[in-house]
């Protein structure tokens, strides 16, 4: 019995997973966390806690090891945290395209804020000194890189599992160590009133409900003369039939029903709710797949998945 | 040092890399590949770099007197090695001490029936390569680092062994409290004397033998050509200028200028004649390696007269080594170093690369020297690792991880099995004395000779011209 419960909290995490840009908490999302509180309640033998911070955990009551220090318990939450958190960063795992498109977006977002901050392309952190979010950060594929380059991250996920797992992969680097990451939404962050010098959502916007009101947020968090950087599919035939026919029910590299087509924008559509946000859209690319080599690469082809950077208008 | 001294250092190189290099006192060149070209390179330069190497030369240095005759212990580098060390600096120090470049090559077999020779100018080239000692490399590559701006340990040990943490990481109830995730993505090394050190990669140019693949758990495929290599440097009464090979029944002698009127010899044969020439006295051994050389085993081939190619004429007017006469190596008067013989085997690692941990040169690959290439593929993978090390450092990514790593196997083990391909190829080749078959390679070398586009393209793929390095 004991054995089938991380398979399940596996199973459950990977169909999970990919709402995991909903602003609104999901049914889903909060089903899990329902069933995260019951594992809890199961290897614990008592009543669930409310706050898993503040009271100290009792005792394991299996234990045949009496020298076991109280904080065990908390231990064996992380083990389990652990032990799947490998899956989200698994680069051949079902994370694998996201992984291999990885540093192509990386690549954009060096060249294009470079140049815009006016940093040295050359150098090993030119984000050094500037406060960057990303939006949707799910694992921390994109945080961890963003902190390597010096930036100071914050991370910001809907599913409190994805800030988790993404806070005990950055654990393991020094160098990520640093990153911020809150279970929150970029509407709670405006409600804070945070600013960031540059606000990055990549793969979100076509999950969101009111895109123009997203951009809107997204905005207000970036300070006047800084960069907001979005990337999502375009809503052609062509990305119909490349990222969802192809990536969902021929290639299997999302599970079916990730994307509807009907939410992806249209370039054009983007930069104008952008520009009615007061962000002007200064470069866009495009991301190519070539199927031989696995890799993906930077063009101008913005007919399916394409980025664009955009600087806020500083009045 | 326990782990526990470590973490407050840990602490302090928060926010740097670390990457560790591995040595084995034999496998002495290999350290010095990738370390020059990260100290270079803008992005790489604030790299941590710790050493491990036992040899006591990179404390002291290397001492060559001038006076001294070469040590036989050489290596040729091709033009795109050339044009790398240039890069970095290092190629100036080597032009301080004894070295040659040579600008023609000659190659032809016991039979007598065809040769070949190569002359940089029919590629449009300055030189076919240069012959340097080893200690002349090593001692030029660690003045360039010497000279450099940059952050480097050297730990004077071997290492013992190594700890990664893997991906499954389970609580222990037996652990002793220290968080799981402090030691995270790092690998653990021991040494021998007791020290240890945390690293985010580890990158093991440790040679033929290597520990620290042996540590990973990589294993490899080949096989032992049964022949061995004695090397030694000889005097001849004039200078030489070119470097011969001749294919002999047993294996091929090769004669490499190597500056003033000194050559190298490597002779290759099975493994007991080889043991017979190490020992027998000096002067038998000038002897045979003469008759080797002359008349030795088979006549010379006839020298092909200008318009005498036969069905290739029309295709060699552009070329100015097909008209070239065949022409006796110079003699060899005097033994001036020891003998050294060793095994001759092909080996290559299945994998290039695992979690935070990459191999290169020796330890991922060894070749038959018949072309003189090893070391060139060495460099070649050096100067490959820190450029996808860069790369990867440019877009934020964690040196440790596989995916990056592999980019680095997939570009290098294309063209290394290329080169080892053809190699072994030309070793099982030239093993064999059967009629028909040297028939077909007298007529290998007379189309190699003859039809110019095909000498072109064999001078350009042995000066590395695959692996030229991409001016960023």
């Amino acid at each position: 019995m004991a054995f089938k419960l991380p398979n399940q909290l596996r199973a459950l995490y990977t169909a999970t997973n990919y709402h995991h840009h909903h602003r609104i908490l999901s049914p889903l999302a909060g089903a899990s966390q329902s069933f995260v509180f019951s594992l809890r309640r199961l290897f614990a033998d008592v009543p669930p806690l409310s706050d898993p911070s503040s009271a100290p955990p009792p005792l394991y009551p299996h234990s045949t090891k009496t020298s076991l220090a109280p904080s065990s318990l908390n231990q064996y939450e992380l083990a389990k945290f652990a032990a799947i958190a490998e899956t989200w960063w698994d680069s051949e795992g079902p994370f694998k395209p996201l992984h291999a498109l990885n540093p192509t977006r990386l690549a954009f977002i060096r060249s294009t804020l470079c140049r815009h901050f006016r940093r040295d392309s050359y150098s090993a952190k030119p984000f050094e000194g500037l406060k960057f979010v990303d939006v949707g950060c799910g694992g921390g594929i994109l945080s961890e890189p963003l902190a390597r380059m010096g930036a100071t991250v914050t991370g910001v996920d809907a599913v409190e599992k994805n800030i988790k797992i993404a806070r005990l992969h950055a654990d393991l680097d020094p160098s990520t160590s640093t990153i911020e990451y809150c279970c929150t939404t970029a509407e709670k962050l405006v409600e804070e009133q945070r600013t960031f010098d540059a606000v990055i959502a990549l793969e979100v916007i076509e999950h969101v409900a009111e895109p123009a009101e997203f951009c809107k947020s997204l905005a207000t968090l970036t300070v006047p003369g800084g960069a907001t950087v979005i990337s999502t599919i375009n809503r052609s035939i062509r990305a119909y039939a490349t990222a969802i026919i192809a990536a969902e029910y021929l290639l299997h590299w999302l599970p079916k029903g990730t994307h509807q087509w009907s939410s992806f924008l249209t370039p054009e559509e983007l930069v104008l709710i952008l520009q009615r946000a007061s962000i002007s859209v200064q470069e866009m690319a495009g991301f190519a797949y070539n199927p031989l080599t696995g890799r993906w690469s930077l063009s101008d082809d913005i007919s399916v998945n394409f980025i664009a950077f955009g600087t806020k208008n500083s009045q | 040092m326990e782990l526990l001294q470590i973490l407050p250092n840990l602490a302090m190189t928060a926010k740097l890399a670390i990457m560790t290099l591995l040595l084995l006192e034999e496998a002495w060149l290999a350290w010095l590949l990738p370390v020059p070209w990260v100290a270079s390179m803008p992005l790489t330069k604030d790299l941590n770099v710790a050493i491990i190497d036992s040899n006591p030369a990179l404390s002291s240095g290397v001492s060559i007197k001038k006076e001294e005759p070469p040590d036989p212990r050489v290596s040729t580098v091709t033009p795109a090695t050339i044009s790398i060390f240039k890069e970095i600096g290092a190629w100036k120090y080597i032009e301080q001490n004894r070295h040659a470049y040579f600008d023609k090559m000659q190659v032809w077999d016991y039979t007598g029936l065809g040769y070949t020779r190569y002359n940089a100018r029919d590629a449009n080239k300055e030189v076919l390569g240069c012959v340097v000692e080893n200690r002349v490399l090593l001692s030029s590559l660690l003045s360039c680092l010497q000279s450099a701006d940059f952050r480097k340990t050297i730990y004077p040990s071997r290492l013992l062994t190594l700890h990664r943490n893997s991906s499954s990481t389970k609580v222990d109830s037996h652990s002793s409290g220290l968080p799981l995730h402090g030691q995270g993505n790092l690998v653990k090394l021991d040494l021998i004397d007791g020290s240890s050190l945390h690293a985010k990669l580890v990158v093991g140019a440790d040679g033929s033998k290597s520990r620290v693949r042996e540590l990973a758990g990589i294993k490899t495929t080949g096989w032992n050509y049964s022949q061995n290599a004695i090397i030694c440097t000889v005097e001849h009464a004039v200078e030489n200028q070119c470097a011969w090979q001749r294919f002999l029944p047993a294996g091929p002698i090769a004669l490499l200028p190597v500056g003033d009127n000194f050559s190298n010899i490597v002779w290759t044969m099975n493994p007991k004649e080889a043991n017979d020439h190490k020992m027998m006295n000096g002067d038998e051994f000038i002897k045979d390696v003469n008759h080797a050389l002359d008349y030795g085993f088979g006549p010379h081939p006839k020298s092909s007269m200008f318009g005498d190619g036969g069905i290739f004429s029309w295709l060699k007017a552009d070329v100015t080594s097909a008209s070239e006469f065949f022409e006796i190596p110079p003699k060899v008067i005097r033994l001036v170093s020891d003998r050294m013989m060793f095994p001759l085997s092909l080996m290559h690692a299945n994998n290039y690369a695992s979690k935070n941990i990459v191999l290169i040169g020796d330890s991922a690959h060894t070749v038959h020297p018949l072309a003189g290439q090893g070391v060139n593929l060495g460099f070649g993978d050096a100067f490959a690792l820190s450029r996808v090390i860069a790369e990867g450092i440019a877009v934020g990514t964690d040196i440790g991880e596989v995916t990056m790593l592999k980019k680095f196997e997939v570009e290098r083990k294309t063209a290394n099995i290329a080169m080892m391909a053809i190699l072994d190829g030309f070793q099982k080749a030239y093993s064999v004395d059967f009629g028909p078959l040297n028939i077909l390679r007298a007529a290998a070398f007379h189309v190699a000779q003859h039809v110019s586009p095909l000498k072109r393209g064999i001078i350009s793929y042995a000066s590395g011209e695959q692996r030229l390095p991409l001016f960023s």
